[in-house]
């Protein structure tokens, strides 16, 4: 209890969360059909709609016709009629039995299609952690918003960092659990230009329901190649720190003063941070660096033991890139934020950096 | 005594010599050996536990009126859903019907004074009491955020109170298998010796059919519960893939247990129903074996299909092609089943009071309950539906609709038998009319959200839902208006209802041939033993404004056993 009034403290994150995609050319029981596999869900949905509609309609109404019927009022008896009747039982009982054959058939053979990759799929690789998604690309791109072509298939390789995920999109009908531990697989090929909803739908802890993304199918290669695409070399290291940040740590941190499942990352730097175990740590270039490869041995007072180490995930580079990031969250600091000289340069030219920097890459996500 | 005041003594009302007053002070209840008792002693302890677990769901219901925070963060919903669920369906449904029905009117069916192991029995009930004591400690200590379903790795890394919740669950596991264990030897060994396996009526056979779920697939949960406590406190490396171990084995063996625990949870539930299809019809029941032979059926069949909640775990192809086969298989006896209520009240004279009333709601709702069930046994459909609201929907519909309307139609039927007061018949029938409706609105909405794509465990959503839940939110608080209508009519009844005998609507089975309430010792004469579902063996009494068996009006000289002795 105690525990759960401590959760009124921690406010809700400021979500990197894209802005859920428009709804359209949804029927009355699905969103929009943009892969193959509508053709093997839609159809069979609705034969089981209007069969158990039929059976339902038919059971409601006799029911209802009967006790009207044979209502209990003056002068009414109770009629004489048998209590058994093995021909109907045995009628009742198979007949429908041939519907049920019916959809197991079809419903396995719908379920065939959608886990049997085709050979031409292209490959992307799926991260789940608590609590984004990250895609990589066969041209070593990586983004946290999925980006497909159109009409071609594409296998998806998936893990899991943490615990269990589960990679739903509605509108292509299919979903797979993304398990820790091993990989698992799963295919789609997208029909239809657009922007759609991708849902983590197995739970997986306290954001749960923020770990979603979008996923927009381009009409070409080309298209989709300049939406995944991000300079990391010709960019400064505060945009690719921060590009880095949505990517891997936005999850459990924001980039303000509101914590989430890990304290918000704002402001901090030169802090003197108070710890678990109650020693004071001054935030510095050595403490962010331990803090992501050592975690567990410097946490933040109030907050749980449950930050996974980077050690080995992430390169020396990435963490200069990181620290220059996070360090641009504390206001003063920026003029220090690592050997940072382009934006250093950019600075004294413009005297904004942050609007020109923000402005040029910004569909790259 | 003369004829008409031994009658009125043994099968009419009876204010003094019944089980109520038979002694006196709380000790004489909480350490009764009385199955009558340990009924009522169970059925308030699961009432609280709805409730408790009712008020959780109006809170849940309640943020999710609109898409983003309203007045619970995501660790709050989080927890608001997972002890919603697991007080659920640890503490009030698995234990409900047979710990509160059950327990108070098989004995009775069966023309025995009392279950075969009375002792057994009060510990069940104190098993009861302890495991919802430790689900309650989680509750205030850590909470708990891992759902009722307690999936790895996420229960063994989460700080909430696991072991707390899995030791609480543990224990009602054992409450379960005791009763299970008690009901069978009972109704092998103690029913008379005319009382065939085809005299027995249909909730005898609901009973013991759960009873061997109860029996067989409880200890499975037991053992897995023990393991995900060994996994996070010495990680053994059997569900922590940190440790060399896989998750979706966890899931494997939880949901062995867990798909015949549904089981458990319906059976009884079905068996209520037929008794009220039948006596509400004046009309005995069509197609007596088959049902008695559908209960049998669906309980083996319910072992084999556990993997239907897996598709998308990550488990092979083939065993879940084999898995949805077999799926399919397990609606027909519980198409069955429906089929043959119907045939029941087909030339009948059918008596629309509450009890009825919630038989004609099961009939429809767990009649789009299961419906549901064969859009989610079909592997294609499942790969979209699965994890989404339409889940949600459909074992709610099977749950609530299902096995509550159930309990409380049956708890309305066995009400003047239990208490010897006749309920409001008018508040009655509003209650279960605001169940029903308050039920629909909140959750066939759901159906279609789901479909469209809304995920389950949900604290925020996108906007495109935010009519469905607000129209799921609302139809809640009427549900919940509606079950407390329902149970303050049946509390008011005990104070204030009218006075009635053993028998008020005719019904067959042998609990109706003894006093309103019961003696302490159930019977104080010769049953006479006959058809359960034979209503032209009843004739209605007019002094004693109640029915009595018609050979018992013929020969009135039944011999009177001694007074019973005080516990």
């Amino acid at each position: 209890m105690l525990n759960f009034i401590n959760l009124l403290a921690q406010a809700e994150s400021e979500s990197l969360v894209p802005a859920a995609p428009p709804v359209k050319d949804q029927t009355y029981w699905f969103p929009e059909a943009a892969s193959t596999f509508a053709k093997d869900v839609d159809p069979l949905f609705m034969l089981i709609f209007w069969v158990s509609l039929v059976f339902f309609i038919g059971i409601v109404g006799s029911m209802i016709y009967f006790v009207i019927k044979y209502r209990d009022r003056p002068g009414h008896k109770v009629q004489k009629s048998s209590s058994h009747n093995t021909a109907l039982e045995i009628a009742w009982s198979v007949l429908p039995g041939f519907l049920l054959i019916w959809f197991f058939v079809d419903g396995a053979r719908g379920f065939f299609n959608m886990r049997v990759t085709p050979d031409n799929a292209e490959q992307i690789q799926v991260i789940a952690r608590q609590f984004n998604w990250e895609f990589h690309y066969p041209n070593g791109d990586a983004t946290t918003e999925l980006h497909l072509v159109r009409n071609r298939p594409v296998e998806f390789v998936m893990e899991s960092r943490d615990v269990l995920h589960s990679f739903f999109v509605p509108a292509f009908r299919q979903k797979q659990d993304v398990v820790p531990g091993r990989y698992t697989y799963t295919w789609v090929k997208p029909t239809k230009e657009g922007v759609y909803r991708l849902y983590c739908t197995e739970y997986c802890g306290d954001s749960h329901s923020l770990m979603k993304t979008n996923v927009t199918v381009h009409n070409t290669s080309e298209e989709r190649d300049a939406a995944t695409y991000y300079p990391w070399e010709d960019e400064t290291p505060i945009n690719n720190g921060k590009r880095l940040f949505n990517m891997k740590c936005s999850g459990c941190h924001n980039a303000s003063d509101v914590p989430k499942t890990g304290p918000g990352l704002a402001n901090i730097w030169g802090k003197e941070e108070t710890l678990a175990d109650g020693t004071k740590r001054l935030v510095d270039d050595n403490y962010f660096r331990n803090s992501l490869l050592n975690p567990g041995s410097e946490i933040v007072a109030g907050y749980a033991n449950q930050m996974p180490s980077f050690q080995g995930k992430l390169n020396d580079d990435q963490i200069f890139w990181l620290r220059a990031y996070i360090k641009s969250l504390t206001p003063g600091t920026e003029a220090e934020a690592g050997a940072d000289t382009k934006a250093a340069e950019e600075t004294n030219s413009d005297g904004d950096s942050s609007e020109k920097t923000d402005t040029s890459k910004s569909d790259a996500k | 005594m003369s004829a008409t005041a031994q009658a009125q003594k043994l099968f009419g009302h009876a204010d003094e010599n019944n089980f109520l007053n038979s002694s006196k002070g709380i000790k004489s209840w909480l350490f009764t050996l009385d199955h009558k008792r340990i009924g009522i002693m169970y059925l308030i302890g699961v009432s609280a536990a709805l409730f408790l677990a009712g008020i959780f769901a109006l809170v849940l219901r309640s943020e999710l009126f609109t898409g983003d925070e309203n007045f619970l963060t995501e660790a709050q919903y989080n927890q608001m859903f997972t002890l919603h669920g697991a007080i659920m369906v640890f503490a009030f449904i698995i234990p409900s019907i047979p710990g509160a029905l059950g327990n108070f009117v098989l004995p009775m069916m069966l023309g025995a004074k009392d279950v075969a192991f009375p002792r057994l029995n009060l510990c069940s009930f104190y098993l009861w009491v302890f495991g919802t004591a430790f689900l309650l400690t989680a509750m205030l200590t850590n909470g708990l955020d891992t759902g009722w379903t307690f999936y790895t790795p996420y229960s063994i890394t989460t700080t909430t109170a696991v072991i707390y919740a899995t030791l609480g669950a543990f224990i009602l596991g054992f409450s379960s298998i005791f009763t299970g264990l008690n009901f069978l030897v009972t109704v092998n060994t103690m029913r008379p010796k005319a009382m065939g396996w085809f005299k027995l009526p249909l909730f005898i056979w609901s009973l013991y059919a759960t009873a061997i779920i109860q029996i067989l697939a409880t200890p499975v949960l037991g053992i897995t519960l023990l393991l995900l406590i060994a996994e996070r406190v010495m990680h053994i490396g059997i569900f922590d893939p940190a440790y060399g171990g896989d998750p979706v084995l966890f899931q494997h063996f939880f949901w062995f247990y867990s798909h015949p625990a549904v089981y458990i949870m319906i059976l009884p539930a079905m068996g209520v129903i037929s008794e009220l299809i039948s006596v509400y019809s004046h009309k005995k029941i069509f197609g007596y074996s088959f049902i008695a032979f559908s209960s049998v059926a669906i309980a083996l069949l319910g072992f084999l299909v556990w993997g239907h909640h897996m598709f998308t775990s990550g488990q092979s192809p083939l065993v879940t092609l084999v898995f949805s086969a077999i799926t399919f298989s397990v609606a027909i006896p519980s198409a069955v089943k429906v089929f043959n209520w119907l045939a029941t009240l087909y030339k009948g004279s059918i008596k629309l009071v509450t009890p009825m009333c919630y038989a004609l709601s099961f009939i429809f709702l767990f009649g789009i309950g299961g419906l549901t069930g064969l859009f989610l046994g079909t592997l294609s459909t499942d790969i979209h539906l699965h994890d989404t609201y339409f889940v949600v929907a459909h074992f709610h519909f099977v749950m609530v609709g299902g096995t509550l309307t159930a309990l409380l139609g049956g708890l309305y039927h066995w009400w003047p038998k239990m208490f010897g007061r006749m309920y409001n018949d008018l508040w009655g029938r509003i209650g279960c009319f605001l169940v029903f409706a308050g039920f629909n609105l909140t959750f066939f909405p759901q159906f279609v959200m789901g479909s469209r794509g809304m995920p389950r465990r949900y604290a925020r959503y996108d906007p495109e839902f935010e009519i469905f839940h607000q129209a799921s939110t609302i139809g809640a608080f009427v549900l919940g208006i509606g079950i407390l209508i329902a149970f303050v009519t049946l509390v008011h009844a005990v104070f204030y209802g009218k006075k009635v005998g053993g028998n008020p609507f005719g019904a067959a089975s042998l609990e109706w041939q003894s006093s309103s309430p019961p003696s302490f010792h159930n019977f104080d004469h010769k049953i006479h033993m006959n058809d359960p579902y034979d209503f032209s063996a009843m004739v209605y009494d007019e002094e004693m404004d109640t029915y009595v068996q018609r050979d018992f009006i013929d020969k009135p000289t039944a011999p009177v056993v001694p007074e019973p002795s005080k516990v």
